[in-house]
């Protein structure tokens, strides 16, 4: 093993101006990818779980990033655009939630995935073709040498995916970060693509990024879960923990929210109350107070004071809220 | 795709004969009277009446019709006794006042209107797409602004105004350029692109301005496409990704407007023409309109007709090579 983690992001922020302001996508946050492991990012929209994913692979355009990411010990914050090109899609790969409009419509599939390995790898069209049929067999699509000539619109909504997954996996990368990879199929493809890439994590060792706001992929992929609120990190914990014994008022909403087979026949779904908060003019202090039903119940100021930072409440597990002696 | 091409074709031809039916119609209607243009000064009513006779056009509109649409396909002879003329095919009917038939007429024209409207579609697609893509690769910036704020005082200007202004300062001014005539390319190259070059600008400026606009916003809108994103982080070096996956959808909407322009302009830039005396089709219609030169009205008519169903097509052709999306499977 080498002493680096796969991918260590620390104090990570991300801003971006607009016409109205200066947006804080997200305001410093810490997590660490092992080889092999799988974190899951999960957050619902405008928390900040995409923004994370794109500063990463140096992709977010016309945005400010702040702190640190290393890839296998090697900065990737600040780093000049033509390095972090050798790294992306060689090193770190990216799914993108809707291959439809993530693949190129003008070219066929094979040539697509043929580009990338040609970029990183040179050699001749042909041998990158051929290395593009390999990987589209390896993501489990039938008569791959067929189908990498056709274009993405030819394929269905699951196959497209896993042309989308054959593509990130073309060179071989160290790390795949998926954003959202399966919230446009239907459950049971969604249930096949999840499996394909924990299949492809076990076999090769990769560290995997999960992004969604679906908890429901999180309990079957994750092994680390960051939990985002209006771009900071309110919780994060072992899968197990989190989904067992979740700290933070909004982790609570967000499992109480999920209907569940045991519920009572016409029960109705259980909502957090609200709506997200503006990026533009957030609450003051903890993002989450005008929503939780915590602080409604106390409300001394605690919550409204400093942004509360992340603290260790239990083994691995570490929660902000500045109440969880109360909630807890 | 054979089966899809013969049912386009079939679509063009109806099209055309509409075309043709309506137009026809419309002359049938005007007060204008082709036996007394035909007859001359000085024609008695008894002898109008007898040109009329013998040029056939007493016959029932349909009959009439039905002899000009066989004309084209097989030539006529139109009259009868010493007022016959041959018409030979492909005859789009007679001018009886330039003692012409109308294709022949308009054969002479073309290779005019041709040249103009291929010089001024070279020039207007290097200016206006040039600009787009520069202005829109380099959004916000003052190179950006100027491009933009320079197409909108273009494009406020009128093609008669451009054309005095050009003139006036090239050719009477500075005196670098002769008053524009048409030369053949076969016959002086040279003379032909020298000939040319006012009318080509005079032309290509308005539209180098709206495609300069309209390619940046393409270009602008593409760049922000997931597809472009999945191009960058798959490592591409910045140049491949715009010029390879960004560019190229970009700039397809770019290459159907240039279809139909050019159908449009192939059978003549009437204005253009008529400002620089160009002997081309559009100063023909032109001329034709001021003389109520009918046949030859109707013949420019449909000529204009056929080449915008057939830029239509070639449109859609082009379209589904471009776009794999568009093709019939």
């Amino acid at each position: 093993m080498t002493p680096h983690p796969l991918l260590e992001v620390r104090d990570l922020a991300v801003e971006f101006p607009t016409a109205e302001g200066t947006v804080r996508a997200v305001k410093g946050i810490d997590f660490t990818v092992e080889r092999g492991r799988t974190l899951g990012i999960v957050g619902e929209s405008g928390s900040g779980k995409s923004v994370t994913s794109l500063a990463v692979m140096g992709l977010h355009r016309g945005a400010t990033v702040t702190g640190s990411a290393k890839l296998d010990g090697t900065e990737l914050i600040g780093t000049p655009d033509d390095r972090l090109r050798a790294l992306r899609g060689r090193k770190m790969a990216m799914v993108f939630q809707d291959a439809l409009t993530a693949l190129h419509p003008y070219f066929t599939v094979g040539d697509q995935i043929a580009e990338a390995y040609r970029q990183h790898f040179g050699g001749t069209r042909k041998a990158a073709l051929a290395r593009a049929v390999d990987v589209l067999g390896d993501v489990g699509i039938p008569e791959p040498a067929r189908r990498a000539r056709e274009h993405p619109h030819q394929f269905s909504g699951g196959m497209r995916q896993r042309a989308m997954i054959a593509l990130a996996l073309s060179c071989d990368p160290d790390l795949i970060i998926a954003d959202e990879p399966t919230t446009a199929l239907d459950v049971t493809v969604q249930a096949q693509v999840l499996e394909l890439l924990m299949r492809l994590q076990q076999e090769r060792g990769l560290g995997i990024v999960m992004i969604t706001h679906d908890l429901g992929v999180i309990a079957r992929v994750a092994d680390e879960v960051l939990v985002m609120y209006g771009g900071s990190a309110v919780e994060q914990a072992p899968a197990e923990k989190l989904f067992t014994a979740p700290r933070h008022p909004y982790t609570r909403g967000l499992l109480d929210s999920l209907p569940r087979l045991d519920d009572e026949d016409g029960a109705e779904l259980r909502a957090i109350p609200g709506s997200p908060p503006s990026l533009l003019a957030p609450p003051a202090g903890c993002a989450f107070h005008p929503r939780c039903p915590a602080y409604a119940a106390t409300s001394d100021g605690r919550c409204t004071g400093d942004r509360p930072p992340l603290r260790t409440v239990a083994d691995g597990h570490r929660s902000a809220c500045v109440l969880d002696e109360v909630t807890a | 795709m054979i089966g899809y091409l013969l049912r386009r074709l079939a679509a063009m031809a109806a099209t055309l004969l509409i075309v043709c039916a309506l137009t026809f119609a419309v002359f049938y209607l005007l007060p204008s009277d082709p036996a007394a243009q035909f007859c001359g000064k000085d024609c008695s009513t008894e002898r109008i009446e007898l040109v009329r006779q013998q040029l056939g056009l007493a016959d029932p509109l349909i009959v009439q019709f039905w002899h000009y649409v066989r004309g084209i396909f097989a030539g006529q002879t139109l009259g009868t006794g010493q007022y016959a003329v041959q018409c030979g095919f492909p005859c789009f009917g007679y001018s009886f006042q330039s003692a012409q038939p109308v294709w022949a007429l308009m054969m002479d024209r073309l290779p005019t209107s041709i040249s103009l409207a291929l010089g001024a579609a070279t020039l207007w697609l290097l200016l206006g797409v040039g600009a787009g893509v520069i202005s829109a690769l380099r959004r916000g910036t003052w190179i950006d602004r100027t491009l933009m704020i320079g197409t909108i005082g273009i494009a406020a200007l009128p093609v008669y105004f451009t054309a005095m202004i050009l003139l006036y300062l090239v050719v009477t001014v500075a005196g670098i350029l002769p008053y524009p005539r048409y030369i053949a390319f076969g016959e002086n190259p040279v003379g032909w692109i020298t000939n040319l070059i006012l009318p080509w600008i005079t032309l290509a400026l308005l539209n180098a301005a709206i495609y300069a606009r309209m390619t940046r916003n393409s270009v602008i809108e593409t760049m922000a496409e997931p597809y472009v994103r999945t191009a960058r982080a798959k490592g591409l070096p910045e140049r491949r990704v715009v010029g390879k996956h960004g560019l190229r959808p970009a700039l397809t909407p770019v290459a159907t407007m240039l279809g139909m322009d050019l159908g449009g302009l192939l059978a003549g830039a009437l204005i253009t023409e008529s400002l620089f005396s160009l002997p081309g089709i559009g100063k023909l219609f032109a001329d034709s309109l001021n003389k109520s030169d009918q046949p030859v009205i109707m013949g420019v008519t449909l000529l204009a007709s056929f080449f915008i169903v057939t830029s239509n097509l070639v449109v859609d052709l082009v379209y589904a090579w471009i776009d794999p999306r568009a093709r019939l499977s």
